[in-house]
């Protein structure tokens, strides 16, 4: 099955190489995430594109247990079927910590200060066929 | 500057109502504060009235009176209600109205709230399972427990006293005490937080009538003064709910600056503070706002809440109707909500939930989306 971003302006690479697209104010350093042109840090309009860092430190962290609405959310939401996921804030370091699916679930495996890396998981197939993706960090070998 | 009273106070019993409207749960709650004050509704010079879904409060003057009467709809996300009193607290302390009502009002659909964020941008956020504000309070309960030490029994405690508090309290939804067992053993929502402790959007309806300090006795024996009333937004740097990203570097929320500024309005330290009333979205979050609005040290929460200090009969008691875990939350009514309880503790008429030894001041806060905290401090 085809491989496809949930969104394309914010996660990209879709196989090969999934990166995450930030924004750097030149003016302050400040980073945001998605990308905005408006700097909520020294309110300038001028930032930049930038992939943000594929690597972070887990900040901290929760487990979804029942299945969100739909719409919005557009994976498993059948009761029978659902499965918990994991979500927490990723902190890349000297950029901003980033909010994302966790490929674990089981709070007994996740702890605040893990050092975590960018990867996808699957949401749900579109009408073309194809595997819809979004970004979720998994813990490294390095735990 | 003038002083301003609250005089009367009326509320919809919370909880579901199948078959009322939003609205004729603001009705009920508007009536109900004219009578308790003794005015009547071509009395009042205006009206600031809030509702998220249950449809644009002015309307309600075709139901109550076309008296020509200021009356202003108020939006605010979780501090509508918050928002309401404000406004009402500034029209009267700058000297242009003499009497009015903040009002507050809704009825929400069941299960978690419901986030639209198509058309923001944002599409991708709610699609990927995030845009969820119970996994903000599960990320921030969890990073806190993680620094300060609090344990999950203590979230439990917080929960068994809502809902002891809830039972005595007759116009709460939520009126069945549960053990910590039951609360530790209910459904994990969203780690570390179980189903009964978090509360449910709801329905009902609060007003509040304010007058002028000096014709407050005009109105009622034993009026309650607003030492201060702050709203805040968020500055950069603090983690609020529905963020994609947080800035690496820290500053303190909402809720500690709006309690700093009230404290500084009323001219009096937590110390103080005799009740509080606490936005208890879930219980973590009433354990974290204890420290965020100055009334213990980060981590103190432990020993207070394990050695029942916040309990009605305790040393500094907590959330004394129950709080958004009985009450469950109507967004346009819930933080007057607090006022209304406050009011009557402040009275003495808190019946069988009267917190002993003659309080004289109060406190109320809420906390809500997108990061906006609102205060008010009362006094006798
Ligand atoms: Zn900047």
């Amino acid at each position: 099955m085809v491989q496809v971003s949930v969104q394309d302006t914010v996660l990209t690479g879709i196989p090969e190489e999934p990166r995450l697209i930030g924004g750097k104010c030149p003016d302050c350093d400040n980073h945001v995430f998605p990308m905005q042109k408006d700097c909520p840090k020294c309110t300038g309009d001028q930032i930049e594109k930038v992939d943000l860092s594929t690597k972070g430190i887990l900040w901290t962290w929760t487990i979804q247990g029942f299945p969100p609405k739909s719409p919005p959310y557009i994976g498993e939401t059948d009761p029978e079927n659902f499965e918990a996921y994991g979500v927490g804030y990723v902190e890349l370091p000297g950029e901003v910590k980033v909010e994302a699916r966790l490929t674990e679930n089981d709070p007994t495996r996740l702890r605040v200060g893990m050092e975590m890396e960018l990867t996808v998981v699957p949401l749900a197939v579109d009408e073309e066929g194809n595997e819809v993706v979004t970004f979720a960090f998994r813990p490294t070998e390095n735990n | 500057m003038h002083d301003v009273a609250i005089v009367g106070i009326g509320m919809h019993e919370f909880g579901r109502h199948d078959g009322v409207s939003g609205m004729d749960q603001g009705v009920v709650a508007v009536r109900r504060a004219l009578a308790d004050a003794g005015a009547q509704w071509e009395d009042l010079e205006f009206a600031f009235g809030g509702s998220k879904d249950a449809g644009s409060p002015d309307t309600m003057v075709s139901r109550l009176g076309l008296t020509g009467l200021q009356f202003i709809n108020v939006h605010n996300g979780c501090a509508t209600g918050g928002s309401a009193l404000i406004s009402s607290y500034n029209a009267i302390r700058s000297g242009t109205f003499e009497i009015g009502i903040a009002l507050g009002f809704d009825k929400h659909e069941r299960g978690a709230f419901r986030v639209r964020t198509r058309g923001d941008n944002l599409e991708w956020y709610g699609e990927s399972g995030m845009a969820l504000t119970t996994q903000f309070f599960g990320m921030k309960i969890n990073r806190y427990m993680h620094d300060y030490g609090i344990t999950q029994n203590t979230l439990a405690k917080v929960s068994t006293k809502a809902f002891r508090n809830g039972a005595l309290n007759p116009m709460a939804w939520r009126r069945k005490p549960f053990s910590e067992e039951e609360v530790l053993e209910s459904t994990m929502l969203s780690y570390p937080l179980t189903q009964y402790m978090f509360c449910s959007p709801g329905e009902g309806g609060v007003a509040l009538v304010l007058v002028r300090a000096d014709k407050a006795k005009e109105y009622t024996d034993n009026p309650v003064y607003l030492k201060s009333c702050v709203v805040k937004s968020r500055r950069f740097g603090s983690f609020e709910v529905f963020s994609p990203h947080l800035a690496n570097e820290f500053s303190e929320g909402p809720t500690v600056d709006a309690s700093k500024a009230a404290f500084e309005m009323a001219g009096i330290g937590p110390e103080e503070i005799d009740i509080a009333q606490l936005q208890d979205t879930e219980s973590g979050a009433e354990v974290m706002h204890m420290a965020e609005n100055g009334f213990c040290e980060h981590g103190e929460q432990e020993s207070m809440i394990q050695n029942g200090e916040t309990e009605i009969d305790g040393k500094f008691p907590v959330n004394t109707d129950g709080g958004c875990l009985a009450n469950g939350e109507p967004i346009g009514a819930s933080g007057l909500r607090q006022v209304y309880e406050n009011v009557l503790q402040l009275r003495g008429d808190a019946g069988e939930r009267q917190v002993p030894g003659d309080p004289r001041t109060a406190y109320t806060h809420v906390y809500g989306a997108p990061g906006i905290s609102g205060v008010t401090i009362l006094s006798r």
